[in-house]
């Protein structure tokens, strides 16, 4: 069934960049980080390298070097905005770029996120997506106060295994609910007829009863239907439970491959997880996250701007695999994933002030020449992903 | 000649209502971003003070039966005053933002982030819920009694404080040659034990523009005023009668003052509609047509059916007042809808006897309740009653709203605005670039605030 669908390239947006020291680098401004001009201006720089999407990395906790736990470095970059809002501020001032913020399910309601993405999706006219990511920190958990944690415990627990594996299965309900609020408004529910004095047609919207082991919502959304129908859901996964909620709830899986071994193994386990779960439908899309550090045209080279970074305070550590060098080597390592049957790649950008335009001025276009990525004239962020477009709500009666 | 009492002005777009005219040949979208960005800049052209958007958790249901009739559906507040912070540069932005099904931490950093991404722009409309209807579309359900309303409203503002003040204002030092980002390794930290939140950690936004965004309030019980005067910047008032006004706002400056505040920094709000006519009776006239249009025959039914919570289907609209009583016990018949009235009782006592003496049908008990639209009148006239309004202490200015989504604002900008601007009631310019700027708000700093409060 697998129809030919395009090889996608986004970007993933970290503050000032994904290397612990980017904020440290002479084109960095990190007094603006917390501004829109300084997200309005990455954004356009990564529309203007022709990308798919950009994600914007979201917490309810802040910044840490530690995995699970909070730390109080002071030379690091600590503190973000909500990412829902970055890229709705962001999404009237681009066009073109699918703009995918991470949303913490675990700690927030999903009618809200619900209503978010979908309103995301009617500000940029039909190119939101949504990264959902589970919350497993005892932090987070005291942020908000309304759910036990097993406490500090080591991660190998068995009774922090069964919390996250909770986690990861009230998540996927969470998106399921997400994914019906979605769908609650069929898309011409709207009828405006003055003569019945109706505004809506009632029959054409829904309840969603959704009674699941962790919460019940009954829906309607307050949100018509938005214009993507159902806005792209991604997550990022690392390991078998989390590719099972991908397979159950996303569109698309971002994962770490090593090299090129580890990158046949992921694929293999991604499928294992679609037929573990009956997936129906559509594949997952699965991208390859890679940190990338992008030689600086008569300059310095991307191993020299690394070491030089790591040199300066925390050395660069990354469950993704960082690749320093030319855009011609980076090129190579998107093209090896791409023959490796990845749907596409997602570029960390080591300094975003920095790798950003090497993206957009060197590497966009050695990939174009390579034909990996294509202009596109499809507006929407599915039809970016080579997604099924224009389909109807789950809850519309087919025309007979 | 600047001694007039400057007039506030905020835009509403109204959404899911009755009282925006769907049917109407101008009427645009309710939900596409182009619908948001019309008004919004239209008020901007005005040199409004800020925007303002209301918040729906559940669609309007008759009886379990969803209601067709009147607008429903509207974008998330948030995500669209975003989107306006892109295509405005001065106008504030206020949101309704239920602090029953959203949590202290999150309120905070998305009110924040708000406030960063727009400049300063930010203001909260705070209210609270707890029917079990909307409850149901919310994980944790409609938990919250009814007497704990206040007490829940008011520590989740303490607390959504709390977090805005966590974090120093030089608390960035970002400098890159020391290697130096934080000041203060635990910048963010709070700790808030009281018997609605039990949280406490690190908040992840630095502290906003305007250090703490802006606090709508509404509320006319005694515990409401109370609670408005001690806590909010701007309070959204019922009361657009000069005399009721004066009275209001006369009690809330009595009351901020017994809380240690300047009533000079609590403003007061009420809505307000619009009819514009080249005369009097044209304006009238359209204002009659206006409201026809709005009170539908279910629009009348499903009003009164509000009150009586019970099905009055079977009562002629052009017949006399049902006798019968209101059904307090009975579940919510009319759903998803506020409820405005105190006493069901007492409003059916206080509207048969209205009906008796008028001789009103159930059609006609509804146009005499109906709100008007408020200012009705040539331009001109418009402009002197708002005028007087707010330089005589009816209130600070009003939340305008229009009939007709987007184009309505249009109207009075054009029209209404330059005469205010004449008289010297309105700005011609913005002065400042927040919303405190806006409103004539100081920037508070976190000392004040605790030693206030505690």
């Amino acid at each position: 069934m697998s129809t030919p669908h395009p090889f996608s390239l986004g970007v993933a947006l970290d503050g000032a960049g994904w290397h612990p020291s980017a904020w440290r680098e002479p084109s960095s401004h990190p007094a603006d980080l917390f501004t829109a001009a300084y997200w309005v201006d990455l954004v356009a720089t990564a529309e203007r390298a022709t990308l798919d999407f950009a994600t914007i990395e979201d917490s309810l906790a802040l910044q840490s070097e530690r995995f699970l736990v909070g730390d109080e470095r002071t030379d690091e970059v600590r503190g973000r905005l909500d990412a829902v809002l970055i890229a709705s501020r962001v999404a009237p001032s681009t066009s073109r770029i699918g703009l995918i913020p991470v949303a913490t399910v675990t700690h927030t309601e999903p009618f809200h996120v619900s209503k978010a993405i979908a309103t995301l999706d009617y500000v940029s006219e039909g190119r939101a997506g949504v990264q959902v990511k589970v919350s497993a920190r005892a932090d987070e958990a005291a942020h908000v106060g309304r759910r036990a944690h097993p406490g500090d415990v080591l991660v190998d627990d068995p009774a922090f295994r069964a919390f996250v594996d909770d986690a990861f299965e009230e998540a996927a309900d969470a998106v399921e609910v997400i994914r019906r609020l979605w769908d609650s408004w069929e898309d011409d529910a709207e009828i405006r007829d003055a003569a019945t004095d109706r505004f809506l047609d009632a029959d054409k919207v829904h309840a969603i009863d959704f009674e699941g082991r962790f919460f019940s919502v009954r829906g309607p959304s307050i949100t018509p239907r938005p214009p993507q129908g159902q806005p792209v859901v991604a997550a990022l996964a690392h390991a078998a439970v989390p590719y099972r909620l991908a397979a159950r709830a996303a569109d698309v899986v971002f994962v770490t491959p090593a090299d090129a071994v580890h990158a046949r193994a992921i694929l293999d386990e991604v499928r294992e997880a679609e037929r573990v779960v009956a997936r129906e439908g559509e594949p997952l899309r699965v991208i390859a996250d890679l940190v990338v550090l992008i030689d600086t045209p008569g300059g310095e080279t991307g191993p020299d701007r690394l070491a030089r970074l790591d040199a300066l305070g925390r050395p660069l550590a990354s469950d993704a695999r960082i690749v320093a060098g030319s855009a011609s080597t980076v090129a190579d390592v998107v093209d090896d994933l791409a023959a490796a049957g990845f749907a596409g790649v997602r570029l960390r950008p080591g300094v975003a002030t920095d790798d950003l335009p090497r993206i957009a001025d060197d590497l966009a276009p050695e990939l174009r020449r390579r034909g990996l990525i294509e202009p596109t004239t499809r507006t929407t962020l599915r039809g970016r992903l080579g997604l099924p477009e224009g389909f109807p709500s789950r809850y519309a009666t087919p025309v007979a | 000649m600047t001694t007039r009492k400057q007039i506030i002005l905020a835009a509403y777009v109204g959404g899911v209502n009755e009282h925006t005219a769907w049917e109407h040949p101008d009427a645009g979208s309710q939900i596409d971003f182009s619908t948001f960005r019309h008004v919004a800049q239209t008020a901007e052209r005005g040199r409004f003070d800020y925007f303002f958007l209301a918040e729906g958790l559940a669609l309007r249901a008759r009886d379990g039966r969803i209601f067709d009739h009147d607008i429903a559906g509207r974008p998330d507040t948030l995500p669209v005053l975003a989107a306006i912070a892109a295509v405005t540069e001065h106008l504030g932005l206020v949101g309704t933002l239920n602090a029953t099904f959203n949590e202290p931490y999150e309120l905070a950093r998305q009110i924040a982030s708000l406030d960063h991404l727009s400049g300063g722009r930010a203001g909260w409309n705070v209210v609270t819920s707890f029917d079990a209807y909307t409850g149901a579309n919310f994980r944790r359900g409609g938990f919250l009694p009814h007497a704990e309303r206040y007490v829940r409203a008011e520590e989740t503002v303490a607390t959504v404080r709390e977090l805005w003040d966590s974090w120093a204002a030089d608390a960035i030092a970002a400098d890159k040659d020391s290697g130096v980002f934080l000041r203060d390794g635990r910048a963010g930290e709070f700790s808030h034990h009281g018997s609605q939140f039990d949280i406490e950690g690190r908040f992840t936004v630095p502290r906003s523009p305007q250090g703490r965004p802006v606090i709508v309030q509404a509320g006319v019980s005694p515990q409401g005023r109370d609670f408005a005067a001690s806590t909010a910047d701007v309070i959204f008032s019922p009361y657009s009668k000069l005399a009721e006004g004066k009275a209001f706002s006369a009690d809330i400056a009595e009351r901020a003052v017994k809380f240690g505040r300047d009533p000079e920094h609590v403003k007061i709000l009420p809505s307000a509609g619009f009819v514009l006519g080249d005369t009097r009776e044209e304006a009238e006239e359209k204002a009659r047509h206006i409201l026809e249009q709005q009170l539908s025959d279910r629009t009348i039914q499903v009003t009164f059916e509000q009150v009586w919570n019970r099905d009055l289907s079977g009562y002629d609209l052009d017949g006399p007042v049902p006798d019968i009583d209101p059904d307090p016990e009975a579940p919510t018949f009319i759903q998803g809808r506020a409820f405005i009235f105190q006493d069901r009782f007492q409003t059916v006592r206080t509207w048969r006897e209205l009906a008796e003496q008028r001789g009103l049908t159930l059609r006609g008990l509804a146009h005499e309740v109906a709100r008007g639209p408020g200012y009705v009148g040539t331009p001109e006239q418009v402009a002197d009653q708002l005028d007087t309004f707010v330089q005589e202490g009816g209130a600070d200015g009003v939340v305008l709203g229009s009939h007709v989504v987007p184009s309505g604002l249009d109207e009075f900008v054009d029209r209404v605005v330059p005469l205010l601007q004449e008289r010297g009631s309105l700005r011609t310019e913005y002065s400042g670039s927040t919303l405190r700027d806006n409103l004539g708000l100081p920037l508070p700093d976190a000392a004040t605030h605790l030693a206030s409060t505690h």
